[in-house]
């Protein structure tokens, strides 16, 4: 089984390559980049015109399987990650149950298997139950499958259950990845604090909740010297922060939402729910500097966090509906209009800031071209005018902000180990 | 546009003017013995109050009741909130009954303004969380009005817990945009500095004393202890460093009068004298309120 891509401008950062080649993927490994490339039986993608990568890698997202498949399933998710042209997507484990076994990792791991069409990797929780405060079985959740470890959507409160979690996971090698919030000065909040939120008679989230457990964790990861990631990075102290830890020689990284490079919490539509998420859009100061930081290579990654809610959750009072929205098909758009088109980022960093970025942290030996690596790439566009429909996403859930919204440039194709598992109508 | 009456935000001078206009003529109709107009017969007013409110859900149904048309108040305790039902399917259900308009009073900041979005009938905010009353405001400004010429040039002292009111922004910004100079005080802990950037003229202080200088207006806030989560602020100080007491309105211009919007606390938010002092206009806020929300009433439906 083989297939060739033809005639894109490949773009690989991890070889320095962007020239117009054709890829061809033999057997579900990468069989060669070079012009001219053909095979007897291979299936043909025409791809003139567009950019071929290596696959996307979400380093991010929810999909809700087990416990919460009115709104996701791993099935259902992997279709809307291949619509977004992501190849990889690494679940977080706040399922229910969490994902704090071996049992529970094996069950994400097997059911992936069976009905995903894109690779499917579990991250496993830090503490029981995401609880805070026991540890996990990190050491067999990594056997079962676990590229990481992480609290998402709580943060680990206790400074010294996090010192243990961080020494642990360096002697298992694996990253350990913060949802940086501290919870005593974000309770109760529902939006950034700030004018908006004051405006709008809104419980406030403040930076600083975000700073200061940036600020602790960056601590500790110097005392233990443990691989740490923030995860969706939004305020300008902990992009400082974390840039600073990387220019003292700590292995630390940090992933942006697209949501958070693309909006602040001025361009709220009061009380839209679709628009309510954690870290909340911070003010414009904040966008500015992830975005700087972006382009400074502070942060490595962008990674969606998509997080779907079914729609009577978010159909509700501002302040009762759950954080989140789902993100994985408009990423790619929001990158180029954000960081493209404007000039910010050349298309070969971008890419890198959805594969070599995302790889170097969860090392799943993916993220470029190279001969004999798994098959898999993502085929985009840059100038192709598209406008997002939320009710036409494979996904269960519609909490997106950005229905409706023309993109200039957008995924074409995903090819996940050789096989083409979705492609843009007419592509 | 939606219809009702979401915020003052979002309405212009003239749209106020218009309100306090018609409130004005409405006002010797409250002592005349025979109170009632048809103005709005076999029209359905809903009141759905989904916190605990007596002054004003009654003076919504009195404002009714003397336009002539039919109202009907829900409170959330004996309805079917107490069995669940979402918000959004019981306004669904009342909206299928066809009722003219819908006045609501919500805990959740936004919560009219949600649902707005998804209803047809005009809601009439009464009250949403720690945002905006609206109707408090242009019952406000009238009492103002009853005794000054015009509001420009005024200066208005809001003291308390700005923070979690709601009669605070619907006051500053209505005043603000007749140019009126306003101070807004408290304990910094329930003044967040992004209040001075709720509209033009908006100045803070945590200072009573600087805050009712030269005052032509106090208006004294409830600290309203079930919208706090936390001790923002010692309770056994209030009253020592917050509460309006006599002595201060010497500070005051000589014809300052104080306003509450009620429930008022004694002894935590003003002194007892400062309560029943002869420029306290505490009882005539109450009684413009049912003139002011006959004239939205009437704007509404009418």
């Amino acid at each position: 089984m083989s297939i060739v891509i033809k005639n894109g401008r490949v773009i690989d950062p991890a070889s320095q390559t962007d020239r117009v080649a054709d890829v061809l993927i033999v057997d579900g490994l990468i069989a060669g980049v070079a012009p001219n490339l053909s095979s007897s039986h291979a299936e043909v993608f025409d791809a003139t015109g567009m950019i071929v990568a290596p696959g996307f890698i979400d380093m991010h997202v929810h999909l809700r399987e087990p416990g919460f498949e009115h709104a996701e399933n791993i099935e259902s998710g992997s279709r809307a990650a291949a619509a977004g042209g992501f190849t990889s997507v690494c679940c977080m484990p706040n399922t229910k149950p969490v994902n704090d076994s071996v049992t529970v990792t094996s069950y994400i791991v097997e059911r992936a298997r069976r009905n995903a069409v894109v690779n499917v990797f579990p991250i496993g929780a830090i503490t029981k139950g995401s609880a805070g405060e026991e540890l996990s079985a990190i050491g067999g959740m990594k056997e079962a499958g676990a590229v990481a470890i992480s609290d998402d959507g709580l943060p680990v409160m206790n400074a010294r259950v996090m010192r243990r979690a961080m020494e642990f996971a360096k002697s298992y090698g694996l990253p350990i990845i913060q949802h940086c919030e501290d919870l005593n000065l974000s309770a109760g909040g529902d939006m950034h604090e700030g004018a908006a939120s004051v405006r709008w008679g809104l419980r406030g989230i403040p930076a600083a909740a975000e700073d200061v457990m940036v600020a602790r964790d960056l601590v500790l990861a110097q005392l233990t010297g443990a691989r740490y990631h923030v995860a969706h990075i939004s305020t300008r102290n902990a992009a400082a922060m974390v840039a600073f830890a990387r220019r003292q020689g700590l292995p630390v990284s940090s992933e942006v939402t697209p949501h958070h490079f693309a909006l602040a919490d001025t361009d709220m539509v009061a009380y839209d729910s679709n628009y309510k998420m954690k870290p909340p859009l911070r003010a414009c100061g904040d966008r500015e500097a992830v975005t700087e930081a972006l382009v400074a290579g502070a942060i490595t990654a962008i990674a969606t966090d998509h997080a779907p809610h079914a729609g009577s959750e978010k159909m509700q009072e501002f302040e009762r509906c759950p954080f989140g929205i789902i993100g994985l098909e408009t990423a790619i758009g929001l990158a180029l209009e954000h960081l493209v088109h404007t000039g910010k980022l050349t298309l070969a960093r971008m890419v890198e800031l959805f594969t070599t970025g995302p790889d170097s942290v969860m090392r799943l030996g993916r993220g470029t071209l190279a001969t004999g690596t798994p098959g898999d790439v993502t085929v985009f566009n840059t100038d192709l005018v598209w406008t997002y429909d939320v009710n036409q996403s494979p996904s269960r859930s519609r909490n997106s902000p950005f229905d409706g919204h023309t993109f200039r440039g957008g995924p074409m194709a995903t090819v996940v180990g050789g096989k083409l598992v979705w492609r843009r109508d007419g592509a | 546009m939606h219809a009702g009456l979401l915020g003052i935000e979002e309405l212009n001078r003239a749209g106020i003017e218009a309100i306090l206009a018609r409130a004005k003529d409405f006002q010797p109709m409250q002592s005349q013995t025979v109170k009632k107009l048809d103005t709005l017969r076999g029209k359905m007013i809903v009141n759905l109050f989904y916190e605990a409110s007596t002054r004003t859900r009654t003076s919504f149904e009195i404002a009714a009741k003397r336009l002539g048309a039919d109202a009907v108040s829900i409170t959330a305790s004996g309805s079917s909130v107490s069995k669940g039902e979402s918000l959004v399917d019981t306004l669904n259900t009342l909206a299928a009954m066809r009722p003219d308009a819908i006045v609501m009073r919500h805990a959740a900041s936004g919560a009219p303004h949600f649902l707005a979005r998804h209803l047809p009938t005009p809601i009439i905010n009464a009250g949403d969380g720690t945002h905006e009353h609206p109707t408090q405001a242009l019952l406000d400004a009238r009492t103002i009005l009853d005794r000054a010429s015009h509001l420009e040039g005024l200066r208005v002292a809001i003291i308390g817990d700005i923070a979690h009111s709601r009669v605070a922004r619907s006051n500053v910004f209505l005043l603000s945009k007749f140019g009126v100079d306003i101070v807004l005080c408290g304990p910094a802990s329930l003044l967040p500095k992004e209040l001075a950037q709720l509209a033009p003229g908006v100045r803070l202080t945590t200072d009573i004393r600087e805050a009712i200088k030269d005052a032509d207006v106090i208006m004294m806030l409830r600290v309203q202890l079930e919208r706090q989560h936390e001790a923002s602020f010692p309770a056994s100080e209030y009253f020592r460093f917050y509460g309006l007491r006599l002595e201060h309105l010497d500070l005051a211009r000589p014809d300052a009068i104080v306003m509450h919007p009620g429930p008022i606390n004694r002894g935590r938010e003003l002194s007892s004298e400062v309560a029943d002092f002869q420029r306290s206009v505490i009882l005539n806020q109450v009684e413009n309120g049912i003139a002011v929300r006959m004239a939205v009433l009437e704007k509404v439906i009418g």
